[in-house]
């Protein structure tokens, strides 16, 4: 089990590490400079342009030797210091940051695990009738061809404008204040589900779509056909199926991070709602590099902490791990 | 008797028709005897064993009649079959080595098998340890993974398991196939032991090599195409067969100690029918020196003398 | 008598996810050829009066400027081919050269690479996009195309070296080699042709799979700086709040064109398997 972390740790750690330099250096060697793009924004004089110019190139340690803005950076990010926001100055980035991540793991974290759950579930019992399945595969696959952001929007156009039962944009309605009423409580529910629904549906088609395939797969493996002969109902042949067809679908949520991440970015445009997303979108659009470098490097470090969690996940579910084999990677 | 098969017929369904696997089989094997099955690949000695246990899709039953120990073996029927199953017929697949499921350790397996049948798993396991260590397997073996075991040690695996309940058939599809000499002969041997301990009362060995035939069969059923071909006692077949198609055979397998620099090994020009479509009459027709006029017309099973049976014009008693 | 190749037609023709999905491709592909020869306007331009809901003179609608809405879907459409098309078959190609390589060579080559893919696999291929694309100032269809397929082919290349594994250990292959055939003869007699299906499903993927990737992309902002696309149209309509003001024909059709599109991409592959993979065809 060891060698099996110990890999898995070295390429978290050499992804992190290019990853940071990408994060790092692209802006520096794109044609452009950043302060000048933020001043250009408003329109000063020559002189006083300047002078804001080298103030803030100062500020942002943009006039020091490239290795040792390097090194800065890498020293900054151990204290958790990712740079002054340009567009929301002077808030520091982590602090804009810190209020967008706890609506992300909101909408996120439920929006995994349950389609992940109910997807595979779903798809294992579409597995063993014929008729369920020939009219759950067209609907799968079309619920996994969707891009996220069109569900959003149908979702939000038909639930929230036409039907008028929910709110689409902000994670709560502006009037309110946070406080722990129900009358605060509910309008963050009511805010939440329909990014929440669209999110949903996009990843439960694919889960179900997959763990149909890997359930006929394992029913058609030798060991379900040895039991089937020795006269083993097919509930334990089923359930044997299951338990080797989920293997697989743990690896492939590690795999879906990504799309799911770009995927949440996305819905969360489309309902104004406030996390990681939609300060990305504020980031481009008000050319914030600071921003941008930092949400980039939160993505970064919440998808390795999550494959990590998935590889956890996976030693416990697959015996053959602790064996000391690798399992299910490719 | 302990089985007895009349006129089996199985048929393939595929998109261009059915394939004629087995067309038409009758024999029977008596208590505690083993029979091997031999013939070439595609002549329906698989689909004999397999059906007799487990009959699916695309496997289409037409025909026959099948009795084991006076009870008829419902072979059809895939409901009622499950109480026959592990019970009273029972199976060595070919696929022995990937028969065990690979997440699970081999003993939780057999406990979840054996109770999935209404069977207590406490009431078995004495019985369990002591087979293991009859085909030399460490009893730690039922706390391992599969992936633990070698190719050779799943495959004693399942030849505990699939005679665990003592059935009164045992069907064994090509189980040595995969192995080496040395194995083959501890394997067969094993066979033999379980027979004469009685965890097996009679045994259909279904193979191409006819070598480990001679080892362990008390009789050979030799088939061709689909059809039977020949069926006598071991010495019978090996020493005095009287089908071609088992003359042919025998005397194609190289022989022990003998150098073939001289001259090559002779095989049997020519191969089987395809089955989709197959020929009238005798279906080694084509392939046969003896041929004749009369092979036209599909030659019946009978014996020709005491517990020898032929299908070929040729060794008929009396023929036109 | 069936022969091979006249099975796989057989099989071809008789598949109905396959019928079905080919239709669904084809229309739209006609669409994109067919579709800008019926509408006289330029998809940018400004032709009627702004947000109005479709109408015989604009079949689609219009937007909130009064551009006309079916003209842009046309337009659109012909991109969103183009990135499927090129960035869909970058991908490929990165995939099955990496893959080949690491499934055939083994080794230390494998390991190396298994390393590289997986660190591309790891990496949220949206943010680094996101990085490197915000600072381009001007892109186009091909830059995006180019970004598309350099990001996503860890997919195809960790199923194209299963395969090749799977190939290189084949009987078939040890008896060429034996006979003293040399590795790049054996590569395309050998083992090429029973790759070829798997290369053309494995490309259909990522085809499917870049058009969605382009579709969040430009929905973000990240997508070319000139021209129409299907995300760039929804991207537009958010900006504008169709949402909010109930402009539905303005971002219905491109969500529409582009599940169907990938969806038939995916329906489509899955025929291909059944008619490739004879174990799973229907009787």
């Amino acid at each position: 089990m060891r060698s099996y972390f110990g890999r898995k740790l070295v390429i978290y750690a050499l992804t992190f590490f290019l990853a940071v330099t990408i994060d790092w250096m692209i802006p520096r060697f794109m044609p452009g400079n950043p302060v000048q793009v933020m001043l250009a924004r408003y329109g000063l004089r020559a002189d006083a342009a300047q002078a804001m110019l080298s103030y803030y190139t100062q500020a942002f340690g943009l006039d020091l030797p490239v290795w040792q803005q390097y090194l800065n950076f890498w020293k900054a990010l151990f204290h958790g210091d990712l740079g002054i926001s340009m567009y929301l100055f002077p808030t520091p980035v982590i602090d804009v940051i810190k209020n967008a991540v706890p609506y992300d793991i909101l909408l996120l974290l439920p929006a995994i695990l349950l389609s992940w759950f109910a997807g595979n579930r779903f798809g294992a019992f579409a597995a063993r009738s014929k008729i369920l399945d020939n009219s759950v595969l067209p609907v799968g696959y079309l619920l996994t061809a969707t891009p996220y952001m069109w569900l959003a929007l149908l979702l939000g156009w038909a639930l929230g404008i036409v039907l008028g039962i929910f709110p689409i944009a902000g994670a709560y309605d502006f009037s309110l204040r946070p406080a722990f009423t129900w009358r605060f409580i509910s309008s963050v529910l009511s805010h939440w589900f329909l990014p929440f629904a669209s999110l949903f549906l996009v990843q439960f088609g694919g889960w179900a779509i997959g763990m149909r395939n890997m359930i006929i797969y394992e029913l058609e493996a030798d060991y379900s056909h040895y039991l089937e002969a020795l006269g083993a109902p097919h509930r334990l042949i089923r359930r044997y199926a299951f338990n080797n067809a989920i293997l697989p679908q743990v690896t492939g949520l590690a795999l879906q991070l990504g799309v799911i991440v770009a995927g949440a970015l996305a819905t969360e445009i489309v309902f104004s709602y406030p996390g990681i997303g939609y300060l990305i979108l504020q980031a481009i659009q008000n050319q914030d590099y600071f921003l941008l470098q930092g949400c980039f490097l939160f993505i970064i470090i919440g998808v390795l902490i999550a494959n990590f969690l998935i590889d956890v996940a996976y030693v416990l579910v697959d015996p053959r791990t602790r064996m000391g084999m690798q399992g299910e990677t490719a | 008797m302990s089985l007895s098969v009349e006129n089996l017929r199985i048929y393939y369904q595929t998109l261009h028709g059915d394939v004629q696997a087995l067309d038409g089989v009758s024999f029977s094997i008596g208590d505690g005897e083993i029979m091997g099955l031999a013939g070439e690949s595609g002549c329906g000695k698989t689909t004999l064993g397999y059906s007799l246990i487990h009959l699916a899709p695309p496997k289409r039953f037409v025909e026959g009649c099948v009795m084991l120990d006076g009870e008829e073996l419902p072979i059809w029927d895939n409901e009622r079959m499950v109480d026959f199953r592990y019970k009273k017929v029972s199976i060595i697949p070919q696929y022995a080595m990937n028969a065990l499921n690979p997440t699970r350790k081999i003993g939780k397996m057999t406990r979840e098998l054996l109770e999935s049948r209404r069977l207590r798993y406490k009431d078995y396991l004495p019985e369990l340890k002591r087979r293991l260590d009859l085909v030399q397997l460490s009893q730690d073996v039922l706390d391992m993974y599969p992936i633990e075991l070698s190719g050779g040690m799943k495959q004693r695996m399942v030849m505990v398991l699939s005679t665990l309940l003592n059935p009164s058939l045992l069907i064994a599809d090509e189980i040595t196939s995969a192995l080496d000499v040395s194995t083959q002969k501890a394997v067969a041997e094993m066979l033999v032991e379980f027979r004469d301990r009685e965890f097996v009362k009679s045994m259909i060995v279904v193979t191409h090599d006819i070598s480990i035939l001679y080892q362990i069969a008390d009789s050979i059923l030799v088939m061709y195409a689909g059809k039977l071909a020949e069926k006598a006692p071991t010495e019978t077949i090996i020493h005095s067969p009287r089908h071609p198609y088992t003359q042919l055979l025998i005397s194609s397998l190289p022989e022990v100690g003998v150098k073939y620099s001289e001259k090559k090994l002779t095989g049997i020009p020519g191969s089987p029918p395809m089955l989709l479509n197959p020929p009238t009459g005798c279906r080694f027709r084509d392939r046969c020196p003896f041929a004749f006029a009369k092979c036209v017309e599909e030659p019946p099973f009978v014996e020709v003398e005491k517990d020898h049976y032929v299908a070929c014009w040729k060794e008929m008693p009396v023929h036109d | 008598m069936i022969t091979s190749k006249n099975e796989f037609l057989y099989f071809t023709l008789r598949n109905t996810k396959l019928k079905v999905g080919l239709v669904v491709i084809v229309f739209f592909l006609l669409l994109t050829f067919i579709g800008p020869l019926l509408t006289d306007y330029a998809p940018m331009a400004y032709v009627g009066p702004g947000a109005h809901p479709p109408s015989a003179e604009h079949w689609f609608g219009t937007t909130t400027f009064g551009q006309d809405v079916y003209t842009q879907f046309v337009y659109g459409l012909k991109a969103t081919f183009q990135v499927g098309l090129i960035g869909g078959g970058l991908g490929t190609l990165l995939g099955l050269l990496i893959g080949f390589t690491a499934g055939f060579r083994g080794g230390i080559i494998d390991e190396f690479l298994n390393v590289v893919t997986n660190i591309v696999l790891v990496l949220p291929t949206l943010a680094v996009l996101l990085i490197i694309a915000a600072y381009l100032q001007v892109r186009g269809v091909m830059t995006e195309s180019i970004f598309i397929g350099l990001t996503s082919w860890p997919w195809a290349a960790r199923a194209i070296r299963a395969q090749t594994f799977s190939l290189r250990t084949r009987d078939f292959v040890d008896l060429a080699r034996l006979n003293g055939m040399r590795p790049l003869k054996i590569i395309f007699t050998e083992i090429a042709p029973n790759m070829m299906s798997y290369l053309f499903m494995t490309f259909i993927l990522q085809f499917g799979g870049a058009i969605l990737n382009a579709a969040t992309l430009d929905f973000i902002g990240l997508g070319p700086t000139t021209g129409i696309s299907l995300g760039l149209m929804m991207n537009n309509a958010v900006l504008w709040s169709a949402l909010h003001l109930g402009m539905w024909w303005w971002f219905v059709p491109p969500g529409v064109a582009i599940m169907m599109i990938v969806g038939a991409l995916y329906i489509m592959n899955v025929g291909l398997d059944e008619v490739f993979n004879p174990k799973l065809r229907e009787i």
